[in-house]
């Protein structure tokens, strides 16, 4: 008799999701989906109000990566007034990204993974969360905290505030950076960094113990995007569009942002409210293989840490570049790292990187220069604007009327990309932990642990918020519900 | 002038005749809240948040259109007037979309900052939900039905102070709108002097400066005392005349 197991909901990410496992005849898994169960229509409430607006307003998206969308969304409204920034208020905008990325990427190590890192997989349910880490580690869950206050308090000394500051505008910053704030952020740097090479050390330490996740956990082939610099190097802010695939062949070089649409299509079924971005090119050339509809999921792709280390050529600060000679190491020369559990690394490095951008940032004077806004009237149509959030790549497209007002609004957003691979991911684990048709509650943690290796944000990625206790469905062939785990 | 001596909030108080109660109120620092009036304008009596309890009246009355009398007995805070300022303000905030979070006037907005002080913290009201447009049209301003809480102080101080009557109102009740000239886009126009007082003086986010984001749009009344004190007085400092 085949079944369908659900985890509902699933734990430790950002925002809403169940996964379910269908089983077969002899117990053994067929099929697993990721389901994201929440609903929030940006896209659409959005039109009718001005272009202008749209950083207050996707900002909303995300209390974790507000600053994102501030990115994408300025980028957007800067393409429709048709302006070149000042160089400042583009060194500024990189600065408070980067500050982002430190800070949400240190949320997703410390305080959502490292329960799973250090206390185990399968240990006790009711300590495996940050609780139970700043008892058994205290000095790791306080250098989370501290590596996290770090990137919000450079946000906040930009934007007035750590969460939703309405900081970027089409044409620029609103605010320059104060000489104090400067070097209150150049003393706070140390710290950060000290934090984050003890991070490097400590995942290092627990790598022996993980090698059988590592070789299982999003172990796959899969294409891989992100932005890099026009000379190919690690790039957060703008650049151009980069696809590699598993075996390191090197799809698109360097496709302009706004051309965007050519090689992503977005699908959607009917199971999860989340789309399904597929690179089309090679979902197009699957079709012609023989199959009648189009198989979009060829087209899968990875964004994020992983990807973003994936597809550039180099880091391009030190101690950044060192660490990603390492990570090369984890494949096959000359081929991208596969494996979605090396994101953890992945992360890690990027903070080191964004720690030192900032560093050098700081260094140049002009960063205080108080031109940081160009003004100009709608002047195009159609505004792309395009950033790497901590999770992925995150594209915002306007089209507006001659007065500004949004007709049309299409945001992708990380997480949704990687639904392809989140899916795969759960397939894989599932598929070699149960046996039998048999689940335990460390084998549920060890699917939801597939899942943040993503870091998936549900939020942003539907365009809700709320506490996830755990339940998981068994479903024989009939669809009927044979049993029902739950974790509170 | 003669002086009428009346009690307010059990407390005698001498006023000049002609004085609205609402001057006399806040010259004695009771606080008494509004969103339609504002010094400079002439009085609508169209919020009613205002509203004070007159002894031997079962109507309130609302103190920024009532003269002062000799002999009057007003209550400014009973519990009937705390309620029905709350029940006023939930009204305005079910009739249109007032999403604070995502407003240019975030912070800075008289309503919010009314709500606020009342404690009024959830509406009780069905939300209308109206389906109302944003007029872009103009050059540097932009208007926001959604916000628009027909306070007319738009209407007033472009015909009063301005002197170019771009600013009415059309339809009724709930469909009541802001209009420009005969109900036409903003940057179409042709008395509109692009002067910018109605921006000023409006109390939520309504009217805005186009581009400007929440922090930013903070509003300016002074230029209503200058003009007027240069206009009545032919006083022309800021400085002595202060705010």
């Amino acid at each position: 008799m085949s079944k369908t197991i659900v985890i509902d909901p699933v734990t430790r990410i950002e925002g809403h999701a169940k996964i379910t496992l269908h089983l077969d005849d002899q117990g053994q898994v067929e099929d697993a989906r990721f389901h994201v169960t929440e609903f929030r229509g940006f896209e659409k409430f959005c039109e009718g109000r001005s272009f202008w607006e749209m950083p207050g307003i996707t900002a909303r998206i995300c209390g974790i990566c507000p600053v994102s969308h501030l990115m994408a969304s300025a980028k957007a409204g800067d393409a429709i007034l048709g302006v070149a920034i000042p160089p400042t208020a583009a060194r500024l905008r990189r600065l408070m990204n980067w500050a982002q990325l430190v800070q949400s990427h240190a949320l997703s190590f410390f305080h959502l993974s490292a329960p799973d890192l250090l206390l185990g997989m399968e240990s006790d349910p009711a300590k495996r969360n940050l609780m139970g880490l700043i008892d058994r580690y205290p000095d790791v869950a306080r250098n989370g905290i501290r590596l996290r206050s770090f990137g919000q308090k450079v946000i906040e000394m930009l934007g007035g505030r750590s969460v939703h500051p309405a900081w970027t505008v089409p044409g620029g910053v609103r605010d320059p950076l104060s000489q104090e704030s400067r070097s209150q952020i150049q003393q706070m740097l140390p710290e950060a960094l000290a934090i984050t090479e003890q991070a490097l050390d400590l995942l290092r330490s627990t790598a022996d113990t993980y090698r059988d996740e590592e070789a299982l956990y999003g172990n796959f082939p899969s294409l891989y995007l992100g932005l890099v610099t026009p000379e190919g190097g690690l790039e957060h802010y703008d650049g151009l569009l980069r696809v590699v695939d598993s075996d390191g062949t090197v799809l698109e070089p360097g496709l302009p942002l706004p051309r965007y649409r050519e090689i992503i299509g977005e699908a959607v079924e009917p199971w999860s409210y989340l789309k399904f971005p597929f690179y089309r090119p090679a979902a197009t050339r699957a079709a012609h293989g023989g199959a009648a509809e189009t198989q979009y999921a060829a087209g899968m792709y990875r964004v994020g840490p992983l990807a973003r280390l994936n597809v550039c050529d180099f880091a391009g600060t030190p101690r950044a570049e060192a660490e990603l000679r390492d990570f090369r190491r984890l494949a096959p020369r000359g081929r991208p790292v596969s494996n979605s559990f090396h994101s953890h690394y992945a992360r890690l490095i990027e903070i080191l990187y964004s720690l030192e951008r900032i560093a050098e940032t700081l260094d140049d004077p002009a960063i205080t220069d108080p031109r940081i806004r160009a003004h100009a009237e709608v002047n195009h149509l159609v505004g792309v604007g395009v950033s790497e959030a901590p999770r992925g790549t995150l594209f915002h497209e306007y089209q507006v009327d001659s007065n500004g007002i949004l007709q049309r609004v299409n945001l992708i957003i990380a997480t949704g990309q990687n639904n392809l691979a989140m899916n795969r991911t759960v397939k894989q684990i599932a598929q070699h932990h149960i046996q039998g048709g048999k689940v335990t509650e460390g084998i549920l943690n060890r699917i939801e642990h597939g899942i943040r290796l993503y870091d998936p944000c549900l939020s942003c990625s539907t365009h809700a918020v709320g506490q996830m206790p755990l339940q998981v469905e068994i479903f024989d062939s009939a669809g009927r519900l044979v049993d029902r785990m739950a974790r509170n | 002038m003669t002086v009428v001596t009346l009690t307010i909030n059990d407390e005698l108080v001498s006023a000049q005749e002609g004085e609205t109660l609402l001057a006399v109120l806040r010259e004695r620092g009771v606080d008494i809240p509004t969103l339609c009036h504002l010094d400079g304008l002439s009085e609508r009596g169209g919020c009613r948040l205002c509203m004070v309890e007159l002894a031997g009246s079962q109507k309130l009355q609302a103190a920024c259109v009532t003269q002062v009398q000799e002999g009057m007995v007003v209550h400014t805070h009973s519990d009937r007037l705390v309620k029905y300022r709350k029940m006023i303000l939930e009204l305005l905030f079910s009739e249109r979309n007032h999403v604070c979070a995502v407003c240019v006037m975030n912070g800075n907005c008289e309503l919010q900052w009314e709500a606020a002080k009342l404690g009024m913290d959830h509406v009780r009201y069905e939300y209308l939900h109206p389906e109302l447009s944003l007029d872009a049209s103009h050059d540097r301003f932009a208007l926001d039905h959604n916000r628009c809480i027909l306070c007319s102080r738009c209407v007033r101080v472009c015909d009063e102070i301005e002197g170019a009557h771009v600013w009415d109102v059309m339809g009724r009740g709930t469909n009541s709108r802001v209009i420009i000239d005969l109900n036409q886009p903003w940057g179409s126009s042709q008395s509109c002097t692009a002067c910018g007082k109605c921006v000023q003086v409006c109390p939520t986010g309504a009217l805005f400066t186009k581009g400007s984001t929440v922090a930013e749009m903070e509003k300016q009344h002074n230029f209503l005392r200058w003009i007027l004190d240069g206009r009545e007085k032919k006083v022309w400092s800021y400085e002595k005349n202060g705010k």
